[in-house]
């Protein structure tokens, strides 16, 4: 018995926090941030990840050819120290800083970008965010394995099963290496129809000339064959970009006005080409160049630990180009996926920034702790999603009574509390660029009427509404059946299900109105309203329409910011007339962040570059 | 008895087999994939996610191919977190979350038992109507409610305890031990104030009591031996539950532990994720409970032959 009580007395032996100053203070004074971060990073590699806390993390360890500007939601130079825009803006060149370097000493080249953005188009690492990219020219043909290498097709007759194929250009090709052949015709031996128009390459006797199988019992008779060869492979080349010495040269599918604004998502930013290759190569999705060991990066601060589920340390790269201005010595990223663990830690003087506050804390909060209150606008949307395809929910009269019937006030008020602004549009407003002039209006008495013309029948089975299990998407859930029970005489039942399955019924169409929420990914409307084109694997409500495609489509192609968004709204407005989606408040971020942190800025994507920060 | 052992631990096999293939079968069935994301993957992606983990193939070779690699120890990499191999990431928290169980097994065990014993010395009295209602709240009150509950008395009020991390800064092991270890100190305290009322009612406490033994060497000696048989009989299984709850007091005390890992990879739908931890859990379970019962038999002669093993 007696160590036992030895070892429990050495166990209460450990206690006493005998320190005055809390960890905040201390750590202030060294110029170490604590951050608390959210959930556990599912890595750090900027192609494959997808998350918020990963964002976080890879805006230390990492830099793009641009730097988001926290001020004006604008970009500053990064990488590039300056750029140039052609004219018919479809040309970007950028001029490479000299001074950029990753952190074993080498300088950060253009190639190392024309790599990394092969390997997140490579169709190979199933990289998620690909598609930020598909604004390049070629990118998206690219990554979908669709690149065609044209070229008039010769194929001599063996009379036999192997076909010879002659192109008139060279191609890196090699055994094993799978080609399509498309305009391809047979005009002997077997019906073409019922020849496979994939063929793996047998044998590659010149850069020109490959050779491969049709099959079984099929002959080849084809003459002089004009046909496309499609090429899945090594084709980067032909996406929009390329190096040239200290430049890197950007072709893009359309003018797109906010391509810099893309460039400051991670997804955009390099990686070091050698360490990719030496740890597992470009599409390895197990690649080990993430570990602390391996990791070398360009940004403002290096990787010097990372404990899962503990914290990820960062320190000052002393190699870094804009250290001049960069007052932070140090981050530690705490994973913290409890949001009462991090309440109680930031209470007791635990880190600096506590992510996220309990809603029943903000009211308290805004009384005792309204300096470390944060409340500020956030680019994102709280909708609910309606499945268009359904009966009667494909009916828009029907749609537009659920919105009428909907008190959006009495919801950010009563419910939220936590000074969201009620949504009017699909794309939060901007009040100094894009402020699209839509109204959502709750007006019971019209609602009803545009019941009665609809196709609904009281006697139809009761609405289902779907969410994923959280207190907030129930409150509210609850809030708008009851509205809609009062004003319509709707019956609604709800259904909570957790992550996965809430996403795999959307996905399949399962569901009737789903509860959803879109923050975008770079401030420029089209981050929204793109989502809502015909068959876009986001749009999900099976809604369509023509018009509005079309005008996205032309909205694309305008240099001028005032068109273009002139455009836009254009489409927002048919977007808020047929209703596949009906937006119910604009997100606020809602954060305590410790009065020692200056420089902050409240931006709509909340994104503070840490090299802008400083500790008091 | 070593025989005894070995046969023990050929149950093993069938039993972690039942649960890899029933595992397996159940992550499949049900809805929603590892892929399936906010923002929705292309069909093409999705396909070479599929190929790239090897979900492209039907299940039983899947299970077989997982089987064939397990055995060879190597358990996969994980879905949610790419580059890292599930061994890595079950080797990262299982220290964490056995050192917790440990300690908190232990203030349990101290706990429990001088409470069950204080209270089977003074049957009906003061001292033991207090702890035992105590105990019965200790039983009652989840982890959950007393870890947030000693962290605001202790980390918030009057800041003497840390309300984080595990052996990052002094002391702040003590409310983690506490919280997990309070409903098993609890139990223990009810088993032991049970076993103990057993034991001092029979013939040879008696004799040792005609002998003119001391009160406390009788205790001690003679009567706790069999006494807290029951604590150590629920040793095994208390640990088992100890290490399979700790997510709890893990997520509360943000502490890095396996715990953590076993809940957020059924959300995640980390399936190889899923599988290692539900492996290793069974095997702690199985081994705790053979080591309690092979304590049990040490000190209980009736059981000493069998080895209380069957």
């Amino acid at each position: 018995m007696h160590w036992l009580i030895i070892l429990f007395l050495f166990l209460v032996g450990c206690s006493g926090n005998t320190d005055q100053k809390s960890k905040v203070d201390l750590y202030s004074e060294k110029g170490i941030l604590l951050l608390g971060n959210g959930t556990e990073p599912s890595g750090i590699d900027p192609h494959i990840v997808t998350g918020v806390p990963e964002h976080k993390i890879l805006l230390a360890l990492l830099e793009g050819l641009v730097i988001f500007n926290p001020k004006n939601n604008g970009v500053l130079p990064g990488v590039a120290s300056d750029w140039m825009i052609s004219e018919d803006g479809l040309t970007y060149t950028f001029i490479f800083n000299p001074e950029a370097k990753w952190t074993n000493g080498e300088s950060v080249k253009p190639e190392h970008f024309v790599y990394s953005w092969e390997r997140i188009l490579s169709p190979e690492l199933g990289a998620q965010y690909a598609d930020m990219l598909y604004v390049l020219k070629n990118a998206e043909n690219f990554h979908k394995g669709q690149i065609k290498a044209p070229g008039t097709l010769v194929s001599t007759i063996n009379g036999s099963e192997l076909l010879t194929i002659i192109t008139s250009s060279e191609h890196d090709l090699s055994i094993g290496n799978i080609i399509s052949l498309e305009g391809f015709s047979n005009t002997g031996g077997i019906p073409s129809d019922n020849i496979n128009k994939t063929f793996s390459i047998l044998s590659v006797p010149s850069s020109k000339t490959f050779m491969v199988s049709l099959g079984m019992n099929a002959k080849s008779n084809a003459t002089s064959s004009a046909a496309t060869l499609i090429k899945p492979f090594n084709d980067f080349n032909k996406v929009g970009v390329s190096a040239f010495e200290n430049k890197l040269v950007v072709t893009l599918e359309n003018p797109t006005p906010y391509f810099l604004n893309i460039l400051t998502h991670y997804s955009t930013w390099p990686v070091h080409p050698e360490t990719v290759e030496k740890f597992g190569g470009m599409t390895n999705r197990n690649n080990k160049w993430t570990r602390v060991e391996n990791f070398i990066g360009n940004g403002p601060f290096k990787l010097d630990s990372w404990e899962i589920n503990k914290s990820l340390k960062v320190s000052k790269n002393f190699l870094y180009w804009g250290n001049d201005s960069n007052k932070i010595n140090g981050i530690e990223f705490l994973p913290i996926d409890n949001e009462l663990t991090q309440d109680r830690l930031f209470r007791s003087g635990g880190i600096h920034l506590a992510n996220t506050v309990p809603t029943e804390k903000i009211i308290r909060y805004r009384k005792e702790r309204p300096k470390e209150l944060v409340e500020h606008n956030y680019f994102g949307t709280y909708y609910y999603r309606i499945n268009t395809n359904k009966f009667p929910l494909n009916d828009v009269n029907f749609r537009k009574a659920l919105s009428l019937s909907i008190n959006r006030d009495l919801i950010v008020k009563s419910i939220l509390k936590g000074n969201q602004k009620v949504s009017y549009s699909f794309t939060p407003p901007d009040e100094n660029s894009y402020n699209p002039n839509t109204k959502l209006e709750f007006n019971p008495v019209k609602a009803k009427l545009l019941l009665k013309e609809s196709a609904y029948d009281i006697n139809n089975q009761p609405l289902e509404v779907l969410y994923n299990t959280s207190e907030g998407h129930q409150k509210i859930a609850q809030a708008i059946q009851e509205m809609w029970k009062k004003h319509l005489g709707l019956n609604v039942v709800l259904t909570n299900v957790d992550w996965k399955v809430y996403l795999a019924r959307e996905t399949q169409g399962e569901f009737d109105i789903s509860r959803a929420g879109w923050i975008g990914d770079y401030p420029d409307p089209f981050t929204f309203l793109d989502m809502m084109v015909t068959d876009r694997g986001n749009n999900k409500t099976g809604w369509s329409n023509t018009k509005y495609d079309e005008i996205l489509n032309n909205a694309a192609s305008k240099i001028s910011p005032k068109k273009r968004y002139e455009l836009y709204e254009e489409a927002e407005k048919i977007l808020i007339d047929e209703l596949p989606v009906i937006p119910l408040y604009t997100y606020t971020r809602t954060y305590l962040l410790s009065e020692r942190v200056k420089n902050w800025q409240n931006n709509i994507l909340d994104t503070n570059p840490y090299q802008f920060l400083s500790l008091e | 008895m070593i025989q005894l052992i070995l046969k023990r631990l050929f149950t093993y096999i069938p039993v972690l087999l039942v649960v890899v293939i029933i595992t397996f079968l159940m992550i499949h069935a049900a809805p929603g994939g590892p892929f399936d994301a906010e923002r929705v993957a292309s069909p093409e992606i999705i396909e070479k996610l599929n190929e790239a983990y090897n979900l492209d193939k039907p299940i039983h070779v899947q299970i077989y191919n997982y089987l064939f690699n397990a055995i060879q120890g190597d358990f996969g990499p994980s879905f949610k977190y790419p580059g890292r191999t599930v061994t890595e990431l079950i080797m990262s928290g299982l220290p964490t979350t056995i050192e917790l169980a440990i300690y908190s097994i232990l203030f349990a065990i101290f706990l429990g038992v001088i409470s069950g014993l204080v209270a089977s010395l003074n049957p009906g009295k003061i001292l033991d109507i207090v702890p035992m209602s105590i105990s019965l709240l200790g039983i009652c009150i989840p982890s959950i409610i007393l870890g947030p509950v000693l962290v605001l008395i202790f980390g918030i009020w009057y800041e003497v305890l840390p309300v984080y991390g595990w052996g990052d800064n002094p002391g702040d092991k003590i409310l983690p031990t506490i919280t997990l270890g309070t409903a098993y100190a609890a139990i223990f305290a009810r088993l032991t104030r049970g076993g103990m009322l057993e034991i001092l009612g029979q013939d040879y406490i008696r004799t040792a009591r005609a002998k003119g033994l001391s009160e406390i060497r009788i205790v001690i000696i003679h009567a706790l031996r069999g006494g807290i048989l029951p604590v150590i009989s629920f040793l095994g299984p208390a640990i088992a539950g100890l290490l399979a709850g700790s997510f709890v007091v893990e997520t509360i005390f943000q502490i890095n532990g396996v715990g953590r890992f076993y809940v957020q990879a059924a959300f995640n739908r980390d399936y190889t994720m899923i599988l290692g931890t539900s492996i290793l859990f069974t095997f702690m379970t199985l081994t705790f409970v053979l080591i309690s019962d092979i304590l049990a038999s040490f000190l209980n002669p009736t059981l000493r032959d069998s080895g209380g093993l069957e």
